[in-house]
């Protein structure tokens, strides 16, 4: 069977000596720097991406990324759990009833069901992934110019209608994102665009410095700018075995979570935030005592935690098969295959099987590594959380500079993370989030480059993305999408669906 | 003057507009070519009116109809108002419940937003000079040096300035932290990875 044979292959990659060993060290690796406040799996992602550069295999560098990956997911959990402070919005959720059952003495059971749920919810999703992926990878063969650039188009517009916040400001910032992607050598004729004569820039900006910047400075710059206090150590972390009772109770929310996180993860623009929101209303829901939702619910936590485990794995599925990134996450991943020489897509899974399959088994090694590690390793995490943050933040600073510089040595990536730093910041503060722009700059290129070979095989015919079959029903359901966004009505609900009201 | 009811949306509109011009009035010198074959100013020049014109959209809603400032607008990593901040445990008063002032540098004091956080409705008036320009500063000193002076002394630069960034920190302390940062730096980056990078530069006579 095909599907044993492909799971045996990733395995024999994956279970190699050193691949282990860097899926360990980026599991660890995330999770230190996960586990630091107001750091989420973005930035830590944006801030680690420079370290797998330099490998020879792009199989270990990307094994190592997605280490990196569950690591600062679960290490954001525990400081949401333990201090109240979500790294990113889809450990707030976890933070509701993990950080209640915490104060009640209970931070052990939180942190262990935490990890439970997602090592059962990592393994369905591996699966999921296994399972899907080459079959759609087999549509997407099929694609011609005109439907990639219709699916760039719903990928982008889908993006928008599932995130939550000003949908003027995040269209503008996909597009001003696309336009950043257009700096450097056009592809066709060659001739440099937006560069100012600097011959660094012939070859575009800098995505890590982009990101590094985005999510790394103008997180601390944010870090900085409000001075509040809301963090309460739980330093005892005893009894880490949940009861029979307590596993018999997260085992349906877990399990419940785990579909609905697979099934949101491959969605664009959703992915694991918005699997745990739905998955924290969902258990509420279901649940015959809802009201203990909020004061240390234990399906609050195996719930959500599942959830976005499982939608972290799923979110794989449409970069390995269309070269799609379906979130900030995964255009960091994508922008590590290009980096490494490879462009993800279609082909990947043909001419790559080794890597794709080494990276999926990778995946579950990684689950497996993150409960032996992180358990027993619980008091130390706890301890790096006692780092004051006047040592912390420069050190991130000086952290990023030199990743960044390292990537090719060259100063004006440097000086892309400064300004985009800023940039960035001032743009957060005013309501605008950054994920849409990384989407936008990483899509771009692809927009652009199908856009133009598709009307050049068309003879300038524009109706082309209209009239072939695919490339129609992908457009159409992005005017669905964009109306459904825009319609107030409709808006007001949408709202209603992500603010589960009491 | 009008004053208009979100600052956020004007100072973020404004920007649109900015760099949207900026970027239509670029594509102009390049060939723009036609439809049947783009030239590589087309995409830009289309693109940098769009966003343009969403810029001017941000800009009219902010006089008409902002954004509900607080708890509507969503913060930096995503749906933050997905989970109404009623339903956010913060123990009734955080605030006080802040441990004993003897850990004043320690987790405690320090403060990390969440993304429960509401963000500043008037934004501009909300960021401040110091950390904005250390920070920057930080990032541009090490780029600027990191050729010419090596490694270590940028980052012993670029540590000093980002330490200086936060409100408060003396400049004794700011040296410490730089110190201890360079020294970090060079066990990590120098000897344990063993990047090949320059330590001190030409400028330094390395």
């Amino acid at each position: 069977m095909d599907l044993l044979d492909n799971l045996a292959l990733g395995f024999s990659e994956a279970l190699q000596w050193h691949n282990v060993l860097f899926c360990l060290l980026g599991v660890a690796l995330g999770t230190a720097v996960g586990v630091l406040p107001g750091i989420g799996p973005t930035a830590t992602i944006a801030l680690l991406l420079p370290i797998t550069f330099g490998f020879d295999d792009p199989t270990s560098a990307l094994i190592m990324l997605a280490g990196i990956y569950y690591g600062a997911q679960y290490g954001g959990s525990t400081t949401a759990i333990l201090l109240n402070l979500p790294g990113e919005s889809s450990a707030a959720v976890t933070a509701i009833d993990g950080h209640e059952m915490a104060r009640a003495g209970r931070a052990g059971v939180a942190l262990a069901v935490a990890a439970i749920g997602s090592f059962v919810a990592g393994t369905v999703a591996t699966v999921v992934l296994a399972v899907a992926a080459p079959v759609l990878a087999r549509a997407a063969l099929s694609f011609g110019s005109a439907e990639y650039f219709s699916l760039v188009v719903l990928g982008l517009i889908a993006s928008i209608a599932l995130a939550s916040g000003s949908m003027l400001k995040a269209l503008a910032m996909i597009v001003l994102g696309i336009l950043l992607g257009t700096l450097g050598q056009d592809m066709y004729t060659g001739t440099p665009r937006f560069t100012f004569g600097v011959r660094e820039l012939y070859q575009g900006l800098n995505f890590v410095a982009l990101a590094v910047g985005m999510f790394g400075i103008a997180e601390i710059l944010r870090n900085l700018h409000d001075p509040r206090t809301r963090t309460r150590l739980v330093s005892r972390v005893t009894n880490l075995w949940p009861s029979r009772t307590e596993l018999r109770q997260i085992a349906g929310p877990v399990l419940r979570a785990t579909g609905l996180g697979s099934l949101l993860g491959v969605l664009p623009g959703g992915g694991h935030v918005l699997a745990s929101y739905a998955s924290y209303a969902v258990e509420k829901r279901v649940s015959r005592n809802p009201s203990e939702f909020g004061h240390g619910a234990i399906e609050g936590v195996a719930g959500p935690e599942s959830a976005n485990n499982a939608a972290a794995q799923t979110s794989f599925i449409p970069l390995l098969t269309l070269g799609l990134p379906a979130n900030p996450v995964m255009a960091l991943m994508a922008g590590a295959f290009i980096i490494q020489g490879i462009t993800p897509g279609p082909d990947v899974m043909t001419e790559q099987p080794a890597l794709v399959w080494g990276l999926i088994a990778s995946m579950w090694i990684g689950n497996v590594l993150l409960v032996l590690l992180n358990l027993p390793l619980i008091g130390l995490w706890v301890r790096m959380l006692s780092v004051p943050y006047s040592v912390l933040f420069p050190a991130i600073v000086v952290f990023a500079c030199i990743g960044t510089y390292s990537l090719s040595q060259n100063p004006y990536d440097v000086l892309a993370v400064a300004v985009f730093g800023v940039l960035g910041f001032v743009l957060i503060r005013s309501g605008c989030e950054p994920a849409p722009l990384l989407l936008g700059f990483v899509l771009g290129p692809l927009l652009e480059d199908n856009l133009r070979r598709a009307l050049l095989l068309s003879r300038g015919d524009p109706t082309v993305f209209v009239t072939r079959p695919i490339s129609g029903v992908l457009l159409a359901l992005a005017a669905v999408a964009l109306v459904v966004t825009v319609l107030p009505m409709i808006r007001r609900k949408r709202d209603v669906v992500f603010a589960e009201d009491d | 003057m009008l004053r208009p009811r979100s600052t956020g949306d004007l100072v973020a509109g404004l920007i649109f507009v900015g760099l949207g011009a900026a970027f239509a009035i670029g594509a102009l010198g390049y060939d723009l070519g036609s439809l049947l074959e783009m030239g590589p100013g087309y995409v830009p020049l289309v693109l940098g009116l769009v966003l343009a014109a969403l810029g001017v959209a941000i800009v009219v809603k902010a006089y008409v109809a902002p954004d509900p400032a607080p708890g509507e607008v969503s913060d930096a990593a995503g749906s933050g108002r997905a989970v109404p901040d009623a339903e956010v445990p913060d123990g009734g008063a955080p605030d006080t419940e802040v441990p004993d002032a003897a850990a004043s540098d320690g987790v405690a004091s320090d403060r990390v937003p969440t993304d429960a956080d509401v963000p500043d409705p008037r934004p501009l008036a909300g960021i401040q000079w110091r950390p904005t320009v250390a920070i920057f500063a930080a990032v541009g000193f090490f780029a600027l040096t990191v050729d010419g002076l090596g490694l270590l002394p940028a980052t012993f630069g670029t540590g000093l300035l980002a330490a200086m960034a936060r409100p408060g920190t003396r400049v004794l302390r700011a040296l410490l932290i730089a110190v201890g940062l360079t020294l970090t730096s060079w066990i990590i980056f120098a000897v344990l990875l063993q990047l090949r990078l320059a330590l001190f530069g030409d400028w330094l006579g390395g």
